[in-house]
């Protein structure tokens, strides 16, 4: 049996959940297991029975005081409980932060395999889990090793959502309840919150003109402006230019910034770390202009231009306005 | 305060993809290394709440003869002493060989923390730190953006994604993984390179593999440069040429500017 963990918070599902759930259809297309998905936390029912929309075998909601908000060791307790309880061969989550922060632990707890960050599904007697690896310049075919259940978490957009293959009626549904000594948890969360108000929606931009580490020095951040102001687009970057304060964090793009989807985005020196591809994939038009023809962004991109930023940027300046 | 630091040595991101013969890891004969720079900043992390509290830091690697580079580096930077794991098979080692082997090599040294990047340059598990503190039995959090010690405890602001935050309590001996950016990285001075001569490195070997001990939990069958998603146009010629075509396509073709 496949079981796919869903992520919630306040009742509201984390669309990443419905991606994992195609990965879960595609892992039972290639070994005939059916599929469960289960959804911990409290006042789950509203989310479950949108998920009872999809071609699954059976939903089941974990309920648990304990379980909200969200901990690392109460998950990890209500989870190791369930899954072993389920008898699931595979154990399927999205790649969210949360996911990140106990799918180890838990994978730990019980001794068996995690693979993160997958892609993709390779049907065969034993199915290999595709992934990124070296930052994107080479990717790995994996197989799980060891007794199951395996652990595997998708990246984010790894699937579309609207590939989800819906069920002729709602799924089943069913109640466990999870015991967790919520005494025997040792992080205590305080509420989520912004760091600042955006004043910059990027999300909301047509044209995004952004910078990488290829950029090399702060100074050299108003070409890149100037080509923004030319091309009528925002300024946006990279993570490492953001944490280096070049630009503000709240012009990154990436897992940890803004997702974006304009209509054109221009790549200056960026190589296309999976962490910053996740937040602009979806962007009409992707140019790129960088000096090694072996970055990842050019596997994503529309144009691509091969050099020196510090001479294309300028000639692309006065073509413009020529 | 005794604080530990994960380091690992990885490719420099400069490194051009090279296959070894079976095609299923990386040919490392020409390849150049540097410090996996999350864990660069979970060090400089470190640094600072020893010039804050007091106490030691201590560099932890698992990794080939190597990885000493690294580690002569961290020490250079200002950590006081370190641990090397030293195995040839930790160079490509599953998250869990690598977390076991420092687990067990920290197991004596009663660490009241210990930091590692949130994920690592090369295979970019994301899972040692924290598979780490379940090994050790130790609370943890992820993604970590500032560190406060108080009284017995820390309090720790979490990345959660879109630009949220969250502070999250909890008592010490605990584990973090730190996110990078969370500081601005110092550099080795002469003098810290001097001084790191003299700084002990502690070798020793993993847990040997018998029954019950660690093995590994995943298998590259395949590694390849990867798939094209989208057919890129590459556009040649003169910076002044390419720049011409590239708005000629922009205008035209994808009809994304005026």
């Amino acid at each position: 049996m496949i079981l796919v963990i869903a992520e919630q918070r306040n009742g509201k599902l984390n669309r990443a959940t419905w991606e994992t759930i195609v990965g879960a259809q595609q892992l039972a297309d290639a070994t005939g297991l059916p599929i469960r998905v289960l959804v911990p936390g409290v006042n789950t029912g509203g989310v479950a029975a949108e998920i009872a929309a999809a071609r699954v075998q059976e939903v089941l909601t974990l309920e648990s005081p304990a379980l909200e908000p969200y901990t690392p060791d109460g998950f990890t307790a209500a989870l190791q409980q369930a899954v072993t309880e389920l008898d699931a061969s595979y154990v399927l989550l999205p790649h969210t932060y949360q996911t990140r922060d106990f799918a180890p632990k838990l994978a730990a707890r019980m001794d068996r395999a995690l693979i993160t960050d997958v892609t993709g599904i390779k049907a065969g007697s034993e199915p290999a889990f595709v992934r990124p690896m070296f930052q994107g310049k080479l990717t790995a075919d994996v197989v799980p090793q060891g007794p199951t259940p395996h652990v595997i978490t998708f990246q984010i957009g790894a699937y579309r959502v609207d590939q989800v293959a819906k069920g002729t009626s709602a799924a089943s549904m069913r109640a466990l309840a999870a015991q967790v000594d919520a005494a025997g948890i040792r992080e205590k969360p305080e509420a989520p919150f912004q760091q600042a108000k955006q004043a910059v929606d990027l999300s909301q931009a047509e044209r995004i003109v952004s910078v990488g580490r290829g950029i090399k020095e702060q100074s050299n951040i108003a070409i890149a402006q100037q080509l923004a102001e030319a091309l009528g687009a925002e300024i946006a970057a990279s993570r490492p230019i953001c944490d280096a304060g070049w630009l503000p964090m709240e012009r990154q793009v990436g897992s940890s910034g803004q997702t974006v989807a304009p209509k054109l985005y221009l790549a200056l020196g960026i190589s296309g770390a999976i962490q910053h591809l996740v937040g602009m994939k979806g962007a009409n038009t992707i140019v790129a202009i960088n000096k090694d023809p072996d970055a990842p962004i050019f596997e994503i991109a529309d144009y691509g231009i091969v050099g020196d930023l510090f001479e294309i940027v300028p000639a692309i300046i006065s073509a413009l306005k020529g | 305060m005794k604080i530990a630091v994960c380091i690992k040595q990885v490719l420099t991101r400069e490194w051009q993809p090279r296959l070894n013969d079976d095609k299923t890891w990386i040919r490392e004969q020409d390849a150049a290394f540097e410090m996996n720079e999350p864990d660069a900043y979970a060090l400089e992390e470190a640094l600072r709440l020893k010039e804050r509290h007091g106490g030691e830091v201590v560099v932890c690697s698992a990794g080939p003869a190597r990885v000493a580079q690294v580690i002569r580096e961290a020490l250079a930077r200002g950590a006081d002493r370190a641990v090397h794991v030293e195995d040839d098979r930790l160079a490509s080692a599953d998250a869990f060989l690598t977390a076991e082997a420092l687990a067990a090599a920290m197991k004596d040294e009663q660490f009241d923390l210990i930091l590692t990047g949130l994920q690592s340059d090369d295979q970019g598990f994301a899972q040692v730190g924290v598979i780490l503190a379940e090994r050790l039995g130790r609370p943890h959090a992820t993604i970590i953006m500032e560190v406060q010690v108080g009284d017995g405890g820390l309090r720790v602001k979490r990345e959660l994604e879109g630009g949220w935050f969250q502070w999250v309590a909890m008592p010490l001996p605990a584990v973090l993984t730190i996110q990078s950016g969370i500081n601005q990285l110092r550099y080795a001075t002469l003098k810290g390179i001097m001084a790191a001569k003299k700084k002990e490195i502690r070798k020793v070997s993993p847990p040997s593999t018998p029954a019950g001990a660690a093995a590994s939990k995943q298998k590259i069958v395949s590694l390849y440069v990867p798939e094209k998603a989208k057919k890129t146009v590459i556009i040649e010629g003169s910076p002044a040429e390419a720049a011409k075509e590239l708005v000629r396509k922009l205008r035209d073709e994808a009809r994304v500017i005026a």
